[in-house]
């Protein structure tokens, strides 16, 4: 347990919060560890665990008839594979492959929204989190929807 | 008004166009080529890393081109370009041994001096890495006057990243940080897929002391400036190349103005603080 | 003997010893251009004496308008400006500046040119142009073949035209500096006389050529009545204090939407002003591709073209690119070039099929400065 709060204080995504929260959420925490093409979750699955990546590198894909899989997002050390966990309907959206070999604490999703539902501060400081990262994803997104490397909007030369 | 004196006429007359011989070209991606061009014999070229030639394809027309290669170095002259029109199109055509206009160089250029003594973090998105290695060259060969440098470069995919064997190179350094990231790859891809100004957040550079160089979409350059405001810098240390149609390359067609700067001549490399009022408005 | 001119020296040239001022320029191998009547409206063309000029001729002018009236005298330069101006010999609307096999072209071959009735407000529109073509680090060897050794008559307003407004914009209407010689036209109790002035010395030497008294001092005084009375009748006017930052700090004002609702983009303001100087290359080849030619002409910043950078334009509505004209006349030209681009001549006024009127348009953004448009 111990362990564990060390690791979610050294973890940029939740490492300031409040120390009593960290020793909270601890208890729903755990070590996990993928080698390099294990999927942490698969699209359509039940959401059920949020991974903070301590190493490794974890790529958003989804298979496209035809195509292959396209990947539409990398996630790094330091970051946070996403936030389906947290919201209804509690079903991941994409494949999330280790695509080096990765580690991570995986919060279980029912726990910490369990403690969420007891301190709701505990619960804003998660969900504070979690919009920006959302807000993040988003204006990525939109970014790479405006197509700017298209021969529309390119630079030349 | 000044009578026409001697000195006036002496002057170079802008259209002073010569015929360089295609040395070699090298295919870079399905759209872009780099073009080695050679002087005639005799004639000594140099610029600074920023600047551009205009390269002239035979009846077809003319367009500004970076010079993508080393300031430093002898030999063929690179250029690298993308087949977006008529002209360019034509460029990407020649072949080795065939003849091409050229005048030039023209412009202002990358501030490596002033940038000395500090951090250096380059940040290119698609075509906009060409202007960029010719300054890329410079900072490695003079490599103890600067700090870190980072060069953060993003693609649509992996299939666009350009020069891939120097990139390769470059990332092996122990003394240059390159991170690359594209806006979609297939399942292979190992590297990172998302946009270039999500890149600079997590980069390692010192805001105090760091000048950026953005060269790229007019769009990802903006969020790629908001990401480095966000981080830290003033618009003082953010230098941009910016683009836009050119005739005469020297001031006088009046087509290249973006407010009172002349792109040709002001630019195209530009501190963002001298840009920052004109870009805010839309179509100005 | 007569008399040693010098530069500044005036002298009296009766009306019809013109001609010998005008012969006494041809004899030195100039081709004489000056003001003739064609098509209802006054245009510099080639003469050959002063029965070509627009004797007893006006011009009425007012926002989209432009008549020629008859005078109830016989003046040789009692009228304001054409719709063209000097610009379309030194600057030509066309020109090849490239050719394969030959390389940049020059100025087309020929004798050089003397402008006659050249206005302060032209003078100051060369002045303007020369900075552009030959005052940068390169020169335009058209323009400096054209320009170089051209021989400048002006003439001092007798009449404002009903666009004038070169007294705000400091450009008029007497001639000061920039030409060989200056003309008075003084016509009032039966005479008919030029008070000449001579502002180089090589127009001191055409005016040794001319019979003449030397100036009085009532010849003096009525010369100056003749450009002070101008002034006080122009047509127009605009206040330049602080128009840059006027125009700067207002790109988002809604004047600029109500003046895009009228303009047509038409360009036609563009192609009469004496100081624009865009212009676009075209490359042309014969049918075998083996013969190419780099072509000038002149270009607008109305054209949607003007400003296309891969995918589209960057001035792509009417109101951004009337805003650029104007703002760059009116402003920018001045970090640019260290004066206005205006000179007050007033042909965008008179030449713009809707009368859109630059003084007004900048009256009317100084009067409510500071609003905008709201939603950007």
């Amino acid at each position: 347990m111990e362990t564990l709060e060390h690791e979610l204080r050294s973890h940029p995504f939740l490492g300031d919060l409040a120390p009593a929260y960290l020793t909270l959420l601890a208890g729903c925490a755990s070590n996990v560890e993928f080698r390099a093409g294990a999927f942490l979750f698969r699209e359509g699955a039940r959401a059920d665990r949020c991974f903070l990546l301590r190493e490794g590198k974890v790529a958003l894909e989804i298979g496209a008839l035809g195509r292959g899989p396209i990947i539409i997002q990398t996630v790094a050390a330091g970051e946070v594979t996403g936030f389906s966990w947290l919201l209804e309907p509690h079903v991941w959206q994409f494949d999330g492959l280790a695509i080096e070999p990765v580690r991570a604490i995986a919060l279980d999703g029912q726990c910490v929204r369990a403690e969420c539902e007891k301190d709701p501060r505990l619960g804003f400081e998660l969900m504070r989190r979690f919009a920006h990262l959302a807000t993040s994803r988003l204006q990525s997104a939109r970014l790479r929807l405006l197509d700017v490397y298209g021969t529309a909007h390119a630079t030349p030369h | 008004m000044q009578p026409l004196t001697d000195s006036v006429l002496a002057l170079r007359p802008w259209l002073d166009r010569e015929s360089w011989r295609v040395a070699a070209t090298r295919r870079e991606s399905h759209d872009t080529i780099t073009l080695e061009l050679e002087p005639p014999v005799g004639r000594t070229f140099s610029f600074q890393p920023g600047q551009f030639n205009m390269l002239y394809a035979f009846g077809v027309g003319e367009v500004p081109i970076s010079v993508s290669g080393d300031p430093a170095a002898d030999g063929p002259v690179r250029h690298t370009l993308r087949d977006m029109g008529a002209v360019t199109h034509a460029l990407g055509t020649l072949r080795a041994g065939q003849q091409v206009g050229v005048r030039g160089p023209y412009g202002t250029h990358w501030p490596v001096a002033e940038a000395e003594g500090g951090d250096v973090v380059i940040v290119a998105g698609g075509v906009g890495l060409p202007p960029l290695r010719a300054a890329i060259y410079h900072l490695l060969a003079h490599r103890d006057r600067y700090r870190r440098i980072v060069l953060l470069y993003g693609a649509r995919t992996p299939a666009d990243l350009l020069y891939p064997a120097e990139l390769a190179a470059w990332r092996g350094r122990f003394d240059l940080d390159v991170r690359v990231i594209v806006d979609t790859a297939a399942g292979d891809w190992r590297g990172d897929v998302g946009v270039v100004p999500d890149l600079i957040g997590p980069a390692p550079f010192d805001p105090a002391a760091t000048t950026a160089f953005i060269v790229g979409p007019e769009i990802m350059m903006r969020f790629a400036i908001r990401a480095l405001t966000q981080a830290g810098l003033s618009d003082e240390q953010i230098f941009l190349s910016a683009e836009r149609n050119m005739h005469c390359a020297t001031a006088m067609c009046g087509h290249c103005q973006i407010g009172p700067f002349f792109v040709c001549r002001d630019g195209p490399v530009f501190c963002y603080r001298a840009l920052a009022p004109w870009l805010r408005h839309r179509e100005a | 003997m007569e008399p040693i001119i010098d530069h500044g020296d005036q002298r009296m040239i009766a009306r019809d010893d013109l001609d010998q001022l005008l012969g006494a320029i041809a004899r030195r191998g100039f081709r004489l251009i000056g003001p003739t009547l064609r098509d209802g409206a006054i245009v510099y063309d080639d003469i050959s004496s002063s029965a070509d000029l627009p004797a007893g001729w006006t011009d009425e002018q007012d926002g989209g308008h432009y008549r020629l009236r008859r005078r109830d005298d016989e003046a040789l330069f009692g009228y304001a400006v054409g719709p063209q101006s000097w610009k379309r010999y030194l600057f030509p609307p066309t020109s090849v500046v490239w050719r394969s096999g030959e390389g940049a072209a020059g100025a087309e071959p020929g004798p050089p040119m003397a402008f006659i009735g050249v206005r302060s407000c032209e003078l100051r529109a060369i002045a303007i142009q020369d900075r552009v073509f030959l005052g940068g680090q390169h020169v335009d060897p058209i323009y400096a073949g054209q320009r170089e050794g051209a021989f400048l008559v002006a003439v001092n307003c007798g009449t404002a035209g009903g666009t004038c407004f070169c007294v705000s914009m400091d450009a008029g209407p007497k001639a000061e500096s920039g030409f060989d010689l200056a003309l008075t036209e003084l016509l009032d109790g039966g005479r008919h006389e030029f008070l000449a002035e001579a502002g180089t010395s090589r127009g001191a030497d055409v005016l040794s050529e001319v019979v003449g008294r030397p100036a009085g001092g009532a010849d003096t005084r009525a010369a100056a009545r003749v450009t002070e009375r101008t002034a006080a009748s122009m047509g127009r006017q605009l206040d330049t204090s602080g128009i840059k930052d006027l125009l700067y700090n207002n790109f988002d004002h809604p004047r600029w939407d109500d003046v895009a609702s009228r303009c047509l983009t038409c360009g036609n303001c563009t192609m009469v002003c004496p100081t624009c100087f865009c212009f676009a290359i075209t490359d042309v080849t014969d049918l075998a591709g083996t013969q190419a030619e780099q072509q000038r002409s002149w270009d607008s910043c109305f054209t949607v073209d003007h400003s296309f950078v891969h995918g589209g334009p960057v001035r792509a509505s009417g109101r951004s690119r009337y805003r650029q004209w104007m703002t760059h006349k009116l402003a920018t030209w001045i970090d640019q070039f260290g004066t206005s681009g205006c000179v007050g001549c007033g042909r965008c006024i008179t030449w713009c099929p809707v009368g859109i009127d630059i003084t007004e348009e900048a009256a009317a953004i100084r009067a409510t400065e500071g609003d905008t448009r709201g939603d950007t």
